[in-house]
């Protein structure tokens, strides 16, 4: 039987060779830590968070780029609440704050609508992070905008795609299966993933985020890597069908074409981000190329850990000069990044 | 990478819902699926990216019985 | 450093401001026990004050349940509470700024009056300040009372078997400013009360506390932490057992908040003798705000605070870092 008490059972029992699984969604590291998913793993799985939190990924030339907009007269910047503590070379968006910096928190981009509808006279820069979830959210804003006539609504954009920084973690040779990201996989699909588990041979899992999926996920990955099979598997079919949200993509297609973008922690990933079309320059906030500056401290491992090659504590800086109060690097940045993680629950087990 | 919530639809208007959220109503954005009143939409930042399907944990148990069929084999 | 909104948020920035700036300088054998009140020992040795000061700067003034009024109240009276205190008066100081209507300000005053009646106490200093800005309004209170003879409770009194108790649901007073801010529309009520009755009650029945801590910024998982690290001691408390409102639930699954992480302004954490656990339980649902209290869990030998998760595993809670913030990953 495929009851969970089993599943746990074999996955704290599994003694083959060790496994590195990876998940690549930010939403999937915060539900493995709060439903106590480590706990239930035989040290012979490695379940390792890629770059999959887009406040983590975003490099730090950006805040600086952010809090500029923010002092600005007659601009305010806009953002989600958790781009608020990510470090800059120039310090971060609370600091921008105490500086009399012009911020909004919001939920919904599309708020912004009737924002800039009401105060004409002010310019909403919105801070837009995030992944292929978020990316039709954007589009829609511009589209509305456009047809409202609105005129002082800027994206200051930073949007990434999964799956060119998934395959350069499959370059990288150090995971043997991927749990996809849940939510990404709405919009785009469960086929999106074929082409690159048929090129490199490993399993990859779509899920969820309650305990039960996280556990069936992982111990679907292991059931394939020791079966030395490899095929993409649905768990989430209530939310991720086939060829994903087909308006969605449209609406993609008709607003941004890919663009190379700046990882932090990865440097640059050819296609891996999405810039306005033509069309809709007049949206952009700035037509400045948002680099990864270079700024990680002396002995940051960042990058090893985003690719699993190292757990968080291999980092020499790790606990010692790097911690979620000064974080050095991308993935102490925020409580989602595989540092912050392992900081945050005592670093016990992998 | 994306918080995102399955909320009931109980009221249209144009392509914006009222969604609630055990007991939290917001506005949402439908532009993006074909819902209608009493549909289960999952939403992120404002807008809904998709109309549920069925009930989450009957469908996580027919798919590992699958699976325990015809990918791992019986042990 | 330059100060920014983390170092008011209750949990680890907060934490090394006290420690770097305020301790470091003003830094006693009183102040130095971090406690929700310093106990003063008088010149008649059987006898000790309680006294404690709080500040309030709440946006939006007037929410669903309460005011910035009620809060300031509450939360001193509270404050006094956790040490075992019998309230005996309050100080309260007001910072206005320019713009500020005073049948608004009235409305709040009235509200401060009704919970200063509930608590059974009252205000015998005040002080007003009008500074320029947009109509904004913040309020100090301070509180003294005297300490129950015979009383020892406090974050260091805490030891392996007590039973821990929360005295009502989770997260309510920063569920509801958040809904305010977020403009989203719900019935969450900040639960702002003064808990008197229900330790009164708890005293007078000879149950053996061992320490109280008013559950506010850092919310329960923070206050955990903070007082087994006094006692020395671990803390383990079941995720099942937890009561959380549903409507707040579905709020911090919206923004991708934890309910351990939010505060309250009219909840309790007790730690409790364990031959008395089951009758303080039943003491306090039947108090004033008692109604949803619940039995979390046990305080156990070594460090820190762990929680038993929906899976059936254990981790770690640590202590807040950084501003509790909507979150879109």
């Amino acid at each position: 039987m495929a009851g969970i008490e089993s599943i746990i059972h074999a996955l704290k029992a599994y003694k083959g060779r060790t496994l590195t699984l990876m998940e690549v969604c930010g939403t999937h590291t915060s539900a493995i830590m709060k439903h106590g998913i480590r706990e239930h793993l035989s040290p012979h799985i490695r379940l390792v968070s890629g770059p999959g939190c887009p406040v983590c990924v975003t490099p730090a030339a950006y805040i600086d780029v952010a809090v500029r907009f923010a002092l600005t007269e007659n601009h305010v910047l806009v953002t989600f609440g958790d781009m608020m503590k990510v470090p800059g070379v120039n310090g971060d968006l609370y600091e921008a704050r105490s500086r009399g910096g012009r911020i909004k928190m919001i939920y919904s981009p599309l708020s912004l609508l009737d924002l800039a509808r009401e105060n004409p006279d002010t310019t909403y820069v919105m801070a837009a992070v995030g992944f292929e979830t978020t990316a039709p959210v954007y589009a829609m804003l511009i589209k509305k905008a456009r047809e409202m006539s609105l005129k002082n609504i800027r994206l200051l954009l930073a949007v990434k795609t999964i799956l060119p920084a998934m395959e350069a973690i499959l370059e990288a040779g150090t995971v043997d299966g991927f749990i996809c990201p849940g939510h990404v996989s709405a919009i785009l699909g469960a086929s999106v993933y074929e082409p690159l588990q048929k090129r490199y041979n490993k399993p990859f899992t779509i899920v969820g985020f309650e305990g039960p999926q996280l556990l069936s996920a992982i111990h679907d990955l292991v059931q394939q890597a020791e079966r030395g099979v490899s095929a993409v598997h649905n768990l989430y079919p209530s939310v991720v069908n086939h060829q994903g949200n087909k308006k969605a993509q449209a609406l993609m297609d008709e607003v941004f074409v890919p663009c190379h973008a700046w990882w932090r922690g990865l440097g640059l990933i050819k296609g891996s981000g999405l810039a306005l079309k033509d069309e809709y320059g007049d949206f952009n906030a700035t037509q400045e190329e948002i680099k990864e500056d270079g700024t990680l401290k002396g002995g940051c491992r960042c990058t090893d850990v985003i690719t699993g090659k190292i757990n968080p504590n291999q980092c020499p800086l790790f606990g010692k000069v790097c911690t979620p109060t000064s974080p050095q690097g991308a993935c102490m940045v925020s409580s989602e990044g595989a540092c912050g993680i392992w900081y945050g629950t005592g670093r016990t087990s992998p | 990478m994306c918080v995102a919530l399955p909320g009931l639809v109980y009221e249209i208007d144009g392509d914006t819902a009222l969604v609630d959220f055990k007991g939290n109503k917001l506005k949402v954005n439908l532009g993006l699926v074909d819902a209608k009143v009493g549909d289960y939409v999952l939403v992120h930042a404002g807008m809904a990216i998709e109309v549920m399907k069925k009930d989450g944990a009957q469908e996580l148990m027919d798919i590992l019985e699958e699976l325990e069929a015809e990918v791992y084999g019986r042990d | 450093m330059i100060i920014n909104m983390t170092h008011g948020s209750g949990g680890q920035a907060t934490s090394e401001l006290i420690r770097d700036v305020f301790a470091a300088h003003l830094g006693n054998s009183f102040l130095n026990r971090m406690e929700d009140a310093a106990v003063l020992p008088l010149d008649n040795k059987h006898q000790r004050l309680a006294y404690t000061t709080d500040s309030f700067v709440v946006t939006p003034l007037i929410f669903k349940g309460g005011d910035i009024g009620r809060l300031a109240i509450c939360g001193t009276v509270n404050d006094l509470l956790a040490m075992g205190t019998v309230p005996l008066a309050l100080s309260a100081g007001f910072i206005i700024e320019e713009g500020m209507d005073t049948v608004l300000l009235q409305g709040i005053v009235i509200s401060m009056a009704e919970a200063l009646k509930e608590a059974g106490t009252k205000i015998v200093a005040a002080d007003t300040k009008v500074i320029e800005g947009r109509g904004g309004l913040y309020i100090n209170t301070s509180g003294v009372g005297y300490v129950r003879e015979g009383l020892e409770i406090g974050a260091s009194q805490i030891k392996p078997g007590d039973g821990l108790i929360v005295s009502g649901t989770l997260g309510d007073h920063h569920a509801c400013i958040l809904s305010h801010r977020m403009e989203i529309d719900n019935d969450i009520e900040s639960d702002a009360a003064p808990l008197n009755g229900m330790v009164e009650a708890l005293i007078s029945h000879n149950i053996r506390i061992h320490a109280m801590r008013d559950i506010t910024r850092g919310g329960l998982a923070t206050i955990l932490n903070e007082l087994c690290e006094a006692s020395q001691v671990s803390a383990l408390i079941d995720h099942k057992a937890l009561p959380v409102k549903e409507s707040v639930r579905g709020l911090c699954g919206i923004l991708g908040l934890d309910p351990l992480y939010m505060g309250n302004e009219g909840k309790m954490l007790f730690a409790i003798h364990p031959e008395d656990v089951n009758k303080a339980l039943d003491i306090i649902k039947t108090a004033p705000y008692g109604q949803s209290a619940a039995f979390i869990g046990h305080v156990k030998e070594g460090k820190g605070v762990y929680l038993t998760t929906d899976t059936g595993s254990l981790r770690t809670l640590p202590v807040l870092f950084g501003e509790g913030l909507p979150r879109i990953c």
